[in-house]
């Protein structure tokens, strides 16, 4: 079974957390000031690459916290996992868009 | 019924264990003193430890939130000693008693028993005594807590789930 390391728990089997999305979504301070065009992309468009991505991911049958991870699509390797708020780690560059 | 079924097989026995008191605890690890104070218990603050003593324990499930576990008058008692100790400070205390319920599973080769529906590395090494976390056993989450170095180890389930957990381990058990 593939693990995953929570940054709380340690390494943990897969089966114990949830996707969670891209991470590193900032909600725009003011939503009002947006076009329509510019609020739907803040909803809806996602980047989808074909290498690493920063992704939220949730330890939801462990101690339940969000954290981040950098995740290889196309090995599903983890290269990274660190707490919400911190920076993405060096040498993780997203991968080229699909 | 399950709830008051003990089960023996292979020198390993699998029982329903007692009622007791059950709080949901939140508050900022810098805060911890304070539920500490109320609780006569340090509570722990490494993470998937716990610790135990007078009657009580407390099972750190996250980096703010843990499991209290006490003999039934703590019902009445801790609530109000939590708002005494906390005053201003935030905090949550919810009383779960009535939620879930738990199991005892015990005897040398216990581990294999979970080992059925539980995919977490179970051995000494990896779960020491003190040890506890929430996890799976097949799709059901449950509360795993090892309280000492002998086998024997603490379930805590959902009420709604316990039915089909027991079942589950019972077959385990007698597939040994
Ligand atoms: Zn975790």
């Amino acid at each position: 079974m593939l693990l995953i390391r929570c940054p709380h728990c340690g390494d943990r089997p897969e089966v114990e957390f949830r996707h969670g999305g891209e991470a590193h979504l900032a909600r725009p301070p003011e939503p009002a000031a947006l076009s329509d065009a510019e609020w739907a992309a803040y909803l809806h468009q996602r980047r989808n690459p074909r290498g690493p991505h920063a992704e939220r991911w949730r330890h939801i049958h462990g101690c339940g916290r969000f954290f981040n991870a950098v995740r290889d699509t196309l090995t599903d390797r983890f290269l990274a996992t660190y707490p919400t708020g911190a920076a993405r780690p060096d040498g993780t560059q997203q991968g080229d868009p699909a | 019924m399950h709830e008051n079924s003990v089960i023996r097989h292979a020198g390993i026995t699998l029982r329903a264990l007692p009622g007791m008191a059950r709080f949901a605890l939140r508050c900022a690890p810098a805060d911890a003193p304070r539920a500490s104070q109320a609780l006569g218990l340090d509570l722990p603050l490494a993470a998937l430890t716990a610790s135990a003593g007078a009657g009580r324990a407390a099972l750190w499930l996250g980096p703010d939130e843990w499991l209290i576990l006490a003999e039934d008058g703590a019902a009445e008692t801790l609530p109000p000693a939590m708002e005494d100790a906390f005053a201003a400070t935030p905090f949550s205390l919810v009383e779960v008693s009535g939620r879930q319920l738990a199991y005892g599973l015990s005897g040398p080769g216990a581990e294999e028993v979970l080992a059925e529906g539980c995919p977490l590395d179970l051995s000494d090494a990896a779960f020491g005594p003190g040890t506890c976390t929430r996890t799976l056993f097949g799709k059901v989450e449950m509360v795993l807590w090892r309280p000492g170095p002998e086998p024997a180890w603490h379930i805590e389930v959902w009420r709604s789930f316990a039915p089909h957990l027991h079942a589950h381990l019972r077959e385990a058990l007698l597939d040994l």
